[in-house]
């Protein structure tokens, strides 16, 4: 069965959540343009999610959006209307066009929606229990040629299909957040995987304008393998700088060292934040129990015991947790021993940026470099600076990027990365980096 | 050859920042004023260069599209709300699609001409920004023939319109050269809007804007032969001038060198329904300058200052083949010669033009004659020109070359 007939009848598992509402996005609109362009055709999008409130919530996104995406595909929409008399102006089109967006849409809060879908894409609770549930109920109920698209970040999906009696029909096709705008795919095989399955998810990433990187099925695959233990490592420095500084000086040091002075969107504990702690500790918490590499922090299970979790409210706003925000921005980090967050206005912070001394150089900034042409040039130089250098700052950055490097580096040698160029593409492309960890800068 | 049957002046411009895109104070999520504000500030600032509002005989207002920007009709009735001695006097509002305004000035001539009034306060007012562009295109597209070309039209309609004729004249001139053309033309535009403090390039900080004119254009997101330097913008902005007898002006206490004398007029429209004969010919512009022209008994030789439509780039090089200052195709050739920059021969657009200072269209024909005011009664400040004739010539286009009305003044 080909692509074209399988996207005729589609369902989202977990349709409503962050990751699911972007994948339900990317699907309905691809389907309303499929609908245009063979009026013959019947198409469904079956959106699946545990609460009302919440897929009407999906409802109106997809409606906004479907309302943007018109607006800037009218070109594209009025040849498509040509024959519509009835429709003549832009306006007219972009509604339309939404009411074909919606008219696919059938949603509900049971697994049997699923029943006649052909392609099954499923982005639940990153919990295993629930995933198992989920896929031993979807094996009952679908028909024997549905194929399931994982966007599982960390658990073997091996383990899943053996578990639940549907070996070759699944694969790993990892969306990153937000998954309507990030341009990056992992798309992770299992041993046993149809040919078919693997040409229709090369294709289908094409049709989604969707970068792919190939991952193997071991926990974690690359983007949470090099997260993980990327986090870890800043954990374990604030841990160690602690000792000598205290602890939410050393939040603050490893913070501003990850962020501003390896050049990087956030620092690791707001990446950690946006994520969501208790998200952190469940990938963590897989990753353990099928490699044997130690992968546990006991600071973030204190933060979990203190009900500090992160992760983001419904409208996209950052919840607090390692960090306190203010309209998005970083503005006192918790202190688990007060229970408090301590205040980056306060003087211990000043001091805590005086121990790092000056920043190696302050016109570069993630912000400054994302589009500048002498980007490459620049980064060279400004590691090759650090040899001139001799504060805490320049040092800890040296050794968080050697630590990254290796991190990538394991990837590689353990077989989750096929090149180091992937770990490379996971990290600029969807965690937002200027550079891959393996590189030679330093 | 008809004639104005007696004299016939322009006293007292003014006009209000065009507000889009490029204005620090806007921005697409902020409110913002409505018809009322711009109508009450440009007409009041007007009437506050008068002894006494009570004066003024009747209202013109030109404005294309507020039934749909702004859900707004029977604006006659709402311009009175620049001052109470409007009550209970004549007013009207004239359209005319872009040239709205042009034709509220034709509106307030006539009138003065007939005797029945002596001072006429003819204005011009859009407020476009009310929505996104891709709809504002719609709505604009109502200065085209809805019925026969709107559904095989453009996305952006007007857009889709003057890029064909940017591709037919770069066909007739060669594509680099009709490029090269409207890059520089884009280039005074903002040169000149940096001197005009209500102009929406004003802020403009592009240090090499021939680079920034030569962007090639895109057909996948706008159009084949125009790129998005070549356009003037979506504007909110209102105009105002006094149209006044000898007699009128007297009385509202300003002397003959306060004012401008209507020397010319012409006024053309032309079959909405039939496609252009030449895409590279503007002419019924080329006829309404001509009957200006001849009216005052002038020839481009005796121009000082001139004021053309340049709602895209490659308009503004069509108009200034159709006002006659170049022949045709040689438009290209003295636009990159110079002559239409402020120092230039034929000082072109100096407070910024369409492109430059803004579009709101019903306004734009009224902003035009108030800048040509400025420069021949040196009132323009900072984008003052060194005249070297005492006539200007402006032509207020709307659609695609369908209606225009041009005024030669004297001062």
């Amino acid at each position: 069965m080909n692509l074209d007939t399988r996207l005729q009848n589609v369902a989202v598992v977990g349709a409503a959540g962050k990751m699911g509402s972007g994948i339900s996005l990317l699907l309905a609109l691809e389907m309303a343009y499929r609908a245009l362009e063979h009026r013959d055709q019947t198409f469904v999008l079956n959106l699946i999610d545990m609460n009302d409130a919440a897929l009407q919530s999906l409802l109106r996104y997809i409606r906004e959006q479907a309302v943007k995406d018109a607006e800037r595909q009218m070109n594209r929409l009025r040849g498509l209307y040509q024959d519509r008399t009835d429709l003549v102006e832009n306006g007219e089109m972009v509604q339309e066009f939404v009411l074909e967006v919606l008219l696919h849409l059938r949603t509900g809060k049971t697994l049997a929606l699923a029943k006649d879908a052909l392609l099954v894409f499923e982005a639940a609770f990153e919990k295993e229990e629930i995933k198992f549930a989920i896929y031993n109920e979807l094996a009952a109920l679908c028909r024997p040629e549905t194929y399931f698209l994982t966007n599982t970040s960390s658990i073997p999906l091996h383990v899943l299909t053996e578990a639940c009696g549907i070996q070759g029909r699944m694969i790993g096709f990892h969306f990153y957040n937000p998954p309507a705008v990030q341009k990056l795919l992992e798309v992770i095989p299992p041993r046993v995987c149809d040919p078919e399955l693997v040409a229709l998810a090369a294709d289908l990433a094409r049709i989604l304008k969707k970068k792919t990187v190939p991952a193997n099925d071991i926990a974690g695959f690359i983007g949470n393998g090099h997260f993980m233990r990327d986090g870890l490592y800043c954990l374990r420095e604030v841990e160690r700088l602690a000792k000598d500084h205290g602890f939410v000086q050393a939040v603050q040091l490893v913070e501003t060292v990850s962020r501003d002075f390896l050049l990087r969107p956030m620092g690791m504990f707001q990446l950690i934040d946006y994520v969501g702690i208790d998200v952190f500790q469940l990938i963590l918490k897989v990753m353990d129990k099928y490699l044997d590499d130690g992968l546990h922090s006991d600071l973030i299970d204190r933060y979990l015991e203190r009900g500090v979790k992160g992760g983001q409210l419904s409208t996209g706003a950052q919840k607090d947790g390692f960090l306190k925000y203010d309209k998005g921005r970083p503005v006192a980090i918790f202190d688990p021993g007060t229970g408090a967050y301590a205040s980056l206005e306060a003087p211990w912070a000043r001091e805590a940026a005086a121990l790092l001394g000056p920043h190696p150089d302050p016109a570069l900034t993630w912000k400054a470099l994302q589009k500048d042409p002498a980007r490459e040039a620049k980064l060279r130089a400004y590691f090759a600076g650090f040899a001139n250098q001799d504060t805490l700052g320049v040092a800890l950055a040296r050794a968080h990027a050697l630590a990254s490097r290796t991190a990538a580096l394991n990837l590689v040698a353990s077989g989750v990365a096929q090149r180091a160029e992937d770990v490379n593409d996971v990290l600029t492309l969807g965690f937002f980096h200027l550079y891959g960890p393996v590189n030679d800068y330093l | 050859m008809k004639s104005m049957s007696k004299p016939v002046y322009l006293a007292a411009g003014a006009y209000t920042v065009s507000l889009g895109t490029g204005r620090p104070e806007f921005s697409p999520r902020k409110a913002r004023p409505g018809l009322e504000h711009y109508i009450q500030e440009a007409g009041r600032a007007t009437l506050a260069q008068i002894n006494d509002p009570s004066h003024v005989d009747e209202g013109v207002i030109g404005n294309f599209m507020a039934a749909r920007f702004n859900r707004q009709g029977h604006l006659g009735a709402l311009m009175t709300i620049v001052d109470p001695a409007l009550e209970g006097k004549p007013a009207l509002r004239v359209e005319g699609a872009c040239a709205s305004g042009g034709l509220a000035l034709a509106s307030g001539i006539k009138s003065v001409l007939s005797g029945l009034a002596d001072t006429v306060l003819v204005m011009g007012v859009e407020v476009q920004n009310t929505v996104k562009a891709i709809y504002c295109a719609d709505f604009l597209a109502g200065a085209g023939w809805y019925e026969g070309e709107r559904k095989a039209g453009h996305t952006y309609f007007f857009p889709g319109k003057f890029s064909d004729r940017a591709g037919a004249y770069a066909a007739k001139v060669g594509p680099e050269r009709a490029r090269a053309a409207m890059a520089h033309w884009y280039k005074n535009a903002v040169e000149n809007a940096r001197l005009n403090p209500s102009a929406q390039e004003f802020h403009n900080r592009v240090t090499d804007l021939v680079a920034q004119g030569l962007t090639p254009p895109n057909p996948k997101s706008f159009t084949d032969h125009l790129n998005l330097f070549d356009c003037s913008k979506v504007s909110d902005g209102a105009a105002a001038i006094l149209v006044v007898s000898e007699e009128g002006y007297q009385r509202l206490g300003l002397t003959r060198d306060d004012v401008v004398e209507v020397v010319g007029m012409g006024h053309v429209a032309a079959n909405l329904t039939l496609p252009p004969a030449d895409l590279t010919e503007m002419t019924s512009c080329r006829t309404a300058a001509g009957q200006a022209k001849a009216m005052a008994g002038i020839g481009i030789e005796d121009l000082g200052v001139v004021e053309v439509h340049d709602c895209f780039t490659i308009s503004g090089i069509l108009s200034v083949e159709a006002l006659g200052l170049a022949e045709p195709g040689g438009g290209a050739d003295l636009v990159l010669s110079g002559a239409t920059e402020r120092t230039g021969r034929y000082p072109t657009n100096t407070g910024g033009g369409l492109v430059g200072y803004g579009h709101p269209t019903g306004a734009t024909g009224v902003r035009m004659a108030v800048d040509l005011w400025k420069q021949l009664t040196g009132r323009a400040g900072g984008s003052q020109v060194a005249l070297a004739k005492d006539h200007g010539i402006l032509v207020s286009m709307g659609g695609n070359d369908k209606t225009v009305v041009s005024l030669v003044l004297r001062r």
